[in-house]
């Protein structure tokens, strides 16, 4: 029962791992050169910014179910 | 003209991964006469070498060479779509490869064609996808030797030398031949050992550009002002942000290739050679930190533009970066840069050709040609085809000119994705009917392949709807196709009589919990 339970808590932490795609694979989200940061356009730093975040996402989704 | 300080740096460093290459067959001593002791190491990486490892192995000539080529020719679609690519390929590989590792390490499979092989009762879709796999993997290492062949370029080394009148490579021919002998004798043990070299030299020349040449010319916000005017002079053909036509090309060509990388054989023998899949799952949270430094490599690209650097000629878009570097650093640590490029090509390239290697013996080999060789018999064959395989990639980027090398080696990335539904729908279901894959196969590898052409050796096919415009990742386009076929397929051969292979694995197989876990070496040991 217990380990049902948990499996299902696990499959529910895996939807956190959509995110990425959702934001990612809808350019027009990001598509735009202001707001900048250090110089760099927001297409550039907002996409790599997600490098970090899906990372930290798959952390959390790991260290939480598996 | 030679630059001789950057030479003498290069072929330093040359040296020392050349030593650690033949030492690396004494790490953790296994049977070397064995394939999976050769071609997976044992299946026993722990954590760290597995991430140096496939970290050395999936960030190769493309990430270095191409995609801040990319940049610099033709702006955000050609270029920065590796950045959410190389994003999207860990939440893949944290769901799809413990799954995959646990049912090769329960069943002994060293390549996905084993596992197609049990899972679909089909020989035929067995050897399409070993078939494929060795077929994509070609133009992706001589991939890697234009990587050398540019590095080696950088440092003004003539790339021919005139020998009884003919020209010769001779310098890409030395890089091949010292690459060949010690995966022949060392394996996957010489590439992860030589990652570990390879990924500190590439950070450190990350940092050191990273840091100074933004400061040099006055920060970021000029660099971009410098690509947004660029962007004005070569309007249609350079592009600073997406135009509204091209999201789905960039999206597609995203997600297609996030989904293609962990069916090339070379990702799949990283993986396999891990001890654990909790090693697996740790490094889908850990590897980004290379796609952090692939967009930063990308952005040099740029820096090129405001730069207003003159390409190395010969190469194209491609002699970009080289030359920002010769015109940035001094000597030594150009000579530095050139060889971090250059080691960081042969650890994927050694990592291909072993997983080449691994296919045809194990699928080719084994299955067809002699089926009761033994074990060692088996590994000299992997041993041998590791020198053809390479060899082949050698010709093929002497033979063809270079600025089309990068064109085959997106057409692998078309061939190679066409195996998703066997293989990665595979660890999921066998419903499907293993006719109807083969057929959805072949016709999305010719259909692909047409496209590519047709599109003037392109990767994006120009599709429109009316007047939408919808161009596409052309592996994209035939992966759906190949997706339909085999859904569609599948209840009419079993209406006709042609039913399901038989399904040699059970569910066990695949639950993650249960796989065992292969001991290693504390991680001291494991570094040493």
């Amino acid at each position: 029962m217990i380990n049902r339970r948990a499996r299902k808590r696990r499959s529910w932490l895996l939807l956190l791992l959509l995110i990425p795609f959702i934001v990612l694979l809808w350019p027009p989200f990001y598509n735009y050169w202001e707001p900048s940061f250090i110089g760099i356009p927001f297409f550039y730093w907002f996409q790599m910014l997600w490098i970090i975040i899906t990372a930290i996402l798959t952390a959390i989704v790991y260290l939480a179910g598996a | 003209m030679i630059n001789w300080v950057a030479t003498s740096v290069f072929i330093f460093f040359f040296l020392v991964v050349t030593v650690l290459g033949f030492v690396a067959a004494r790490w953790r001593q296994g049977d070397l006469n064995q394939i999976h002791e050769w071609g997976l190491a044992g299946r026993r990486f722990g954590t760290i070498v597995t991430w140096f490892l496939l970290g050395g192995d999936l960030y190769t000539a493309y990430t270095f060479i191409a995609v801040p080529a990319a940049m610099f020719g033709l702006g955000a679609l050609n270029g920065f779509f590796a950045v959410p690519y190389t994003v999207l390929i860990y939440p893949l590989v944290f769901i799809l490869m413990p799954k995959f590792w646990s049912v090769c390490k329960q069943r002994g499979y060293v390549t996905a064609s084993d596992f197609v092989k049990d899972r679909f009762g089909s020989n035929a879709l067995a050897l399409a996808v070993a078939f494929t796999g060795i077929l994509a993997t070609m133009p992706y290492i001589a991939l890697q030797m234009f990587g050398i062949q540019v590095s080696i370029a950088a440092l003004g080394i003539p790339l021919t030398v005139p020998i009884l009148g003919l020209n010769v490579d001779l310098p890409l021919i030395i890089a091949f031949i010292i690459l060949a002998a010690y995966t022949y004798t060392s394996g996957l043990r010489a590439p992860a050992m030589i990652a570990l070299v390879k990924d500190t030299m590439i950070f450190i020349v990350l940092f050191a550009t990273i840091i100074y040449l933004p400061l040099k010319f006055g920060g970021f916000g000029p660099i971009f002002g410098a690509v947004q005017k660029n962007a004005q002079v070569h309007r249609g053909t350079f592009f600073a942000i997406l135009s509204d036509k091209q999201y789905t090309a960039y999206a597609t060509l995203a997600l297609g290739s996030a989904l293609a990388l962990f069916l090339y054989p070379h990702s799949l023998t990283g993986v396999l050679s891990s001890s654990s899949q909790k090693v697996v799952k740790r490094n889908a949270a850990f590897l980004p930190l290379y796609s952090l430094m692939l967009g930063l490599l990308a952005l040099l690209g740029y820096i090129a533009i405001a730069a207003k650097i003159k390409p190395l000629a010969g190469f194209g878009s491609n002699g970009a970066v080289p030359a920002l570097i010769n015109a940035s650093f001094p000597d030594w640590f150009a000579g530095f840069a050139f060889a971090a490029i250059a080691i960081g090509a042969l650890v994927p390239a050694a990592v291909m050709s072993i997983a080449a290697a691994n296919l045809f013996t194990r699928n080719i080999f084994k299955e067809y040609i002699n089926p009761d060789s033994s074990e060692r018999q088996e590994a000299n064959v992997a041993k041998i085809t590791s020198l053809v395989v390479k060899f082949g990639a050698l010709i093929f980027i002497i033979a063809i000119p270079t600025a089309q090398v990068i064109n085959f080696q997106l057409l692998g990335g078309i061939w190679i994705l066409q195996t998703l539904p066997a293989v990665f729908l595979g660890l999921y279901t066998n419903w499907f009917n293993r006719w109807a894959l083969l057929i959805g196969w072949a016709v999305a590898m010719i259909l692909g392949t047409i496209m590519f052409f047709a599109a003037g050796l392109k990767a994006v096919y120009p599709l429109a709807l009316g007047s939408l415009s919808l161009s596409s990742y052309t592996a994209f386009i035939v992966l759906i196709v190949n997706l339909v076929l085999a859904i569609v397929l599948t209840p009419v051969f079993e209406a006709i009589g042609a039913r399901r292979g038989q399904d040699l694995t059970s569910p066990s197989d695949y639950d993650e919990e249960r796989a065992p876990v292969e001991a290693q070496e504390p991680a001291p040991e494991a570094l040493g």
